[in-house]
């Protein structure tokens, strides 16, 4: 039975320093959704808050409108994978995967038979009898994942449950929580301060930072439209600009001040103070053939084969990360120009908080 | 959050049980002591007077001199001994290495009078070395009753534990630390000066608070081998105890002394290691390797030497017991008279050995699965205390904890005296610690999640604490409670003052055996306390798995 959750104004305080302050949030029945942020954001006391084992002291958190704050966590029915994989050491696989149904008095048959099946879904059938310190980090982490789903919880939490592996391991691993998330189709709360795997797993994302979540939304719109700039620096790779907005012939424009201007399509305006900055990333910059443009010079290139990775550094001193598709003839020491593209950069008021630019980029 | 309220319940519960246990059975009787001290046993009156006597007539001051002077040369010597014995052991490839260090545990692990009887036999005035060099050479051997002697026991017996320590730190020096200092032109004594020594100073203090505290309150060696050589223990024993007439006050006033002494030197301790310590853990330890030529020769010399001398006292009293008595003496031939007289005529204390032992064991046990997880996981202020009071037994000599239980326990409303439930709460109080210790280590490497990814699967507070902690804790449990077993099966110095004929215990035996002459039955007694405890270490290491012990 998946649900629905809903934080009403949660509040999180330790002694009289408040850790998430009012947070209000809907998670939609049997979406997989991640709270992704640098460390020390919340995200794990938000997580644990879900699970019972931090007290909120200060809103309401619901399961499909049934207030939980009051809930014991052996009776919220969840399931959680935790960073370490919290295997318990003494008892074999399926020992770990029969355990929340012991405890929910399952009759045996019935247990052997679904212990069975969850380990066929997550790929583990064949180490059923081991034990836990025979078993690689990749196959823990299926039993943590068999041992969490197993007892069909209401929802699905997940500390930061691919930090412990290796590199590889860990694609492969995001791949099979996903599909089996898909499968079966809990409400899923994860949890984790790497970007790429939230991308690559999500249905939505919160990112959040110093308890406040700055944005919530798909991976597509958290990555083209990063509501500020914490976010956008945050996501991806990204350069800061600083420009001006003017209006020419009634549309919003942005100029860089050396007469290379850009317009940019749906920009809101705001007159009360034209500096604005500019966030630009890798791919979204162009080498000039017109020779318009940002001009700056190559400081450094590397082939990386599908594209290449260039350093400029602009009139002011300051380096900007390009990623060339094409194969422009350029060398080091050479004067380029740079263009935008106009319909995927953002544009933030000068403080970075506010995002000018709308609409989903294509 | 109901969780939270659940769990402070239950906890809060037990931990205020056992912290009222403690105060009951070690602070009362402490205070009780220090109370009796400060008051004049015929008047009532608030009192200096026992303060007074002891400072004043040198026949005390002396004690107490001369047990700094045995503790500090014990403790140095042992040093100066096992120090360089752990280095051989871990650099040089030993032939039998893994017996050797078997067997020196084993010696550490015997009653200390065991040893001191033992050396009697051998060097005594009578002594079986000391005829023979008579009789061979002509050679008059050195007095061995007194200081020397009690040195002689006290060293090797004790030296043990600090090559126990310096060992298991040595598996923890990095060999790249020692290749590094090599890499910068630092090698041979220079390097061990400068790299090896500073890394080590931790666990030698460590091990040499240990030493100096068992040989200060050890109380058999120097009665029986110090013969007019008095040390505080012997002092507050026969004050206490004495055929003049024990004088409590008296003996509460020494103990009061001796327990300052005693915190005075534990926190110096604490205070100089807490500003060296550091955490090593090694990827590479270092490796013995073989060596070449005298080095060789004079390193397994050393190490086989040193082995002799620690198993002699007991291998010479096994012998002894299955020697031919008539009456006390022995004569010529072998036979097992002296383990059926031992059945026959203090049958009785090796059961109650057992029963007590047993007892005492399934206390701790509970106690210190409890102790160790209110400590480790529920930390708070009670749990604080506790912490510091299960420390207690390290600082207080046996003989003084029995003392304060006896004075504290033998009039309404609760008398104890006499009965084996003191001598049990004693031993438990005592013997604790190693348990705790043993649980709360392997407690330590449970990460919380393992306990929350079993409340969040549905099992209760308690569900999870007897069906994941507790097992995870088994190992180190059953570890820690051989440990509390052995010393409880060798302990002398509490049981000697808490016995009555009832209660009556296999070290008591063996002692008031060797005091009367009867060599024969406190051979078979001690050859029996060596087996039950060689049986014990070779289960703790089978259990446990591991290769030392750590106290």
């Amino acid at each position: 039975m998946s649900v629905n959750i809903t934080f009403n104004n949660i509040v999180k305080k330790y002694g009289d320093t408040t850790v998430i302050p009012e947070l209000s949030l809907e998670i939609q029945k049997g979406e997989f959704f991640t709270l992704l942020g640098p460390s020390g954001c919340g995200k794990t006391t938000l997580l644990r808050m879900v699970a019972g084992f931090n007290s909120i002291e200060g809103g309401t958190l619901e399961f499909n409108g049934r207030v939980m704050n009051q809930v014991a966590p052996n009776k919220r029915n969840i399931g959680m994978v935790f960073q370490n994989y919290a295997i318990f050491p003494h008892m074999s696989v399926s020992g770990n995967v029969a355990f929340g149904l012991q405890t929910r008095k399952v009759n045996k048959q019935e247990i052997a038979q679904r212990v069975e099946e969850i380990l066929k879904v997550v790929q583990i059938e064949a180490y059923k009898d081991r034990m836990p310190k025979n078993l690689s980090g990749g196959q823990q982490q299926r039993v943590a994942l068999a041992r969490a789903i197993v007892i069909r919880p209401d929802v699905l939490l997940m500390d930061e449950p691919l930090s412990n592996l290796d590199a590889k391991l860990r694609i492969e691993m995001r791949e099979a929580i996903k599909q089996i998330q898909r499968e079966v189709g809990i409400t899923t709360v994860y949890v984790t301060h790497d970007q790429e795997e939230a991308m690559a797993v999500s249905d939505r994302i919160a990112v959040m930072k110093s308890g406040v979540i700055q944005h919530l939304g798909t991976p597509r719109e958290i990555y083209r439209r990063p509501s500020n700039l914490f976010v956008a620096t945050f996501i991806g790779r990204t350069n800061i600009l600083d420009a001006r907005m003017t209006l020419v012939d009634g549309a919003a424009s942005i100029d860089f001040g050396n007469g290379y201007s850009e317009t940019i399509p749906g920009l809101k305006t705001n007159s009360a103070n034209p500096n604005v900055k500019l966030s630009v990333r890798p791919e979204e910059f162009k080498i000039s053939n017109d020779g318009t443009g940002i001009p700056g010079v190559m400081r450094s290139s590397s082939f990386l084969g599908m594209h290449t990775h260039l350093l400029v550094e602009l009139t002011n001193g300051q380096q900007v990360e390009v990623i060339s598709e094409g194969d422009d003839d350029v060398k080091l020491g050479d004067q380029v120009r740079l263009k935008i593209d106009p319909r995927k950069v953002n544009v933030y008021d000068e403080t970075g908080e506010h995002n000018f630019t709308s609409g989903v980029g294509v | 959050m109901n969780g939270r309220m659940k769990r402070w319940d239950i906890w809060t519960l037990i931990t205020t049980v056992i912290f009222l246990g403690y105060l009951l059975f070690l602070a009362l009787p402490l205070f009780t002591l220090l109370f009796q001290s400060f008051i004049d046993g015929t008047t009532g009156q608030f009192s200096l007077a026992y303060f007074e006597k002891f400072f004043s007539r040198k026949y005390y001051t002396n004690a107490i001199w001369n047990s700094i002077k045995v503790t500090v040369c014990v403790t140095l010597l042992s040093v100066i001994i096992a120090g360089p014995l752990a280095y051989i052991m871990s650099t040089v490839k030993i032939k039998g290495a893994a017996t050797i260090r078997i067997l020196i545990l084993i010696s550490s692990m015997s009653a200390p009078f065991i040893g001191a009887y033992a050396w009697i036999l051998l060097l005594g005035r009578s002594g079986v070395v000391t005829n023979a060099m008579k009789d061979w050479f002509g050679i008059t051997m050195p007095e061995i009753y007194g200081f020397t002697g009690i040195l002689l026991v006290l060293t090797l017996q004790l030296s043990p534990l600090i090559f126990m320590y310096v060992s298991g730190a040595l598996n923890n020096v990095d060999n790249s630390l020692m290749e590094a200092a090599e890499s910068m032109n630092c090698t041979g004594i220079r390097r061990m000066w400068k790299i090896l020594m500073p890394l080590l100073t931790p666990t030698l203090l460590a091990g040499g608070l240990l030493v100096f505290m068992r040989a200060f309150a050890d109380f058999g060696t120097p009665m029986l081998i110090g013969e007019g050589f008095r040390t505080v223990p012997v002092l507050i024993f026969t004050e206490f105890i004495g055929e003049v007439g024990g004088d409590d006050g008296f003996a509460a006033a020494i103990s009061v002394i001796v327990v300052i002494f005693a915190t005075s030197v534990f926190l110096l301790q604490k205070y100089i290691s807490n500003k060296k310590s550091y955490s090593m853990s090694a990827l590479n330890p270092i490796v013995p390797k073989e060596k070449k030529g005298f080095a060789n020769i004079a390193a397994h010399a050393y190490v086989y030497l040193f082995t002799l001398l620690a198993m002699l006292p007991q291998l010479y009293v096994a012998y002894t017991s299955f020697k031919k008595t008539s009456g006390k003496i022995f004569v010529d031939g072998y036979s097992l008279d002296s383990y059926r007289s031992a059945f026959s005529k203090v049958g009785d204390s090796i059961f109650n050995t057992f029963f007590l032992a047993i007892v005492t064991i399934v206390i701790i046990v509970f106690a210190s699965v409890l102790i160790a997880y209110a400590t480790v996981k529920r930390k708070g202020t009670v749990a604080n205390v506790l912490d510091t009071f299960t420390m207690m037994p390290y600082i207080v000599p046996g003989s003084i904890l029995g003392i304060a239980l006896l004075v504290t326990f033998n009039k309404q409303p609760m008398v104890l005296s006499g009965t084996a439930a003191i001598l049990i709460i004693a031993f438990v109080i005592r013997r604790l610690p190693y348990t705790i210790r043993s649980s709360a280590a392997v407690l330590h490497q449970v990460s919380d999640s393992v306990e929350e990814a079993s409340i969040s699967l549905g099992a209760s507070t308690m569900r999870t604490f007897f069906k994941v902690t507790v097992p995870m804790m088994l190992s180190g449990v059953v570890a820690g409670a051989i440990l509390s077993w052995i010393t409880i099966i060798t302990e002398l110095s509490t049981s000697i003052i808490l016995y009555t004929g009832k209660t009556r215990t296999m070290t008591v035996a063996v002692y008031t055996e060797v005091v009367r002459g009867n060599y024969g039955v406190a051979a078979a007694l001690s050859t029996l306390l060596t087996v039950i405890t060689v049986i014990s270490l070779l289960l703790f290491f089978k259990l446990s798995g591991k290769k030392e012990i750590t106290m």
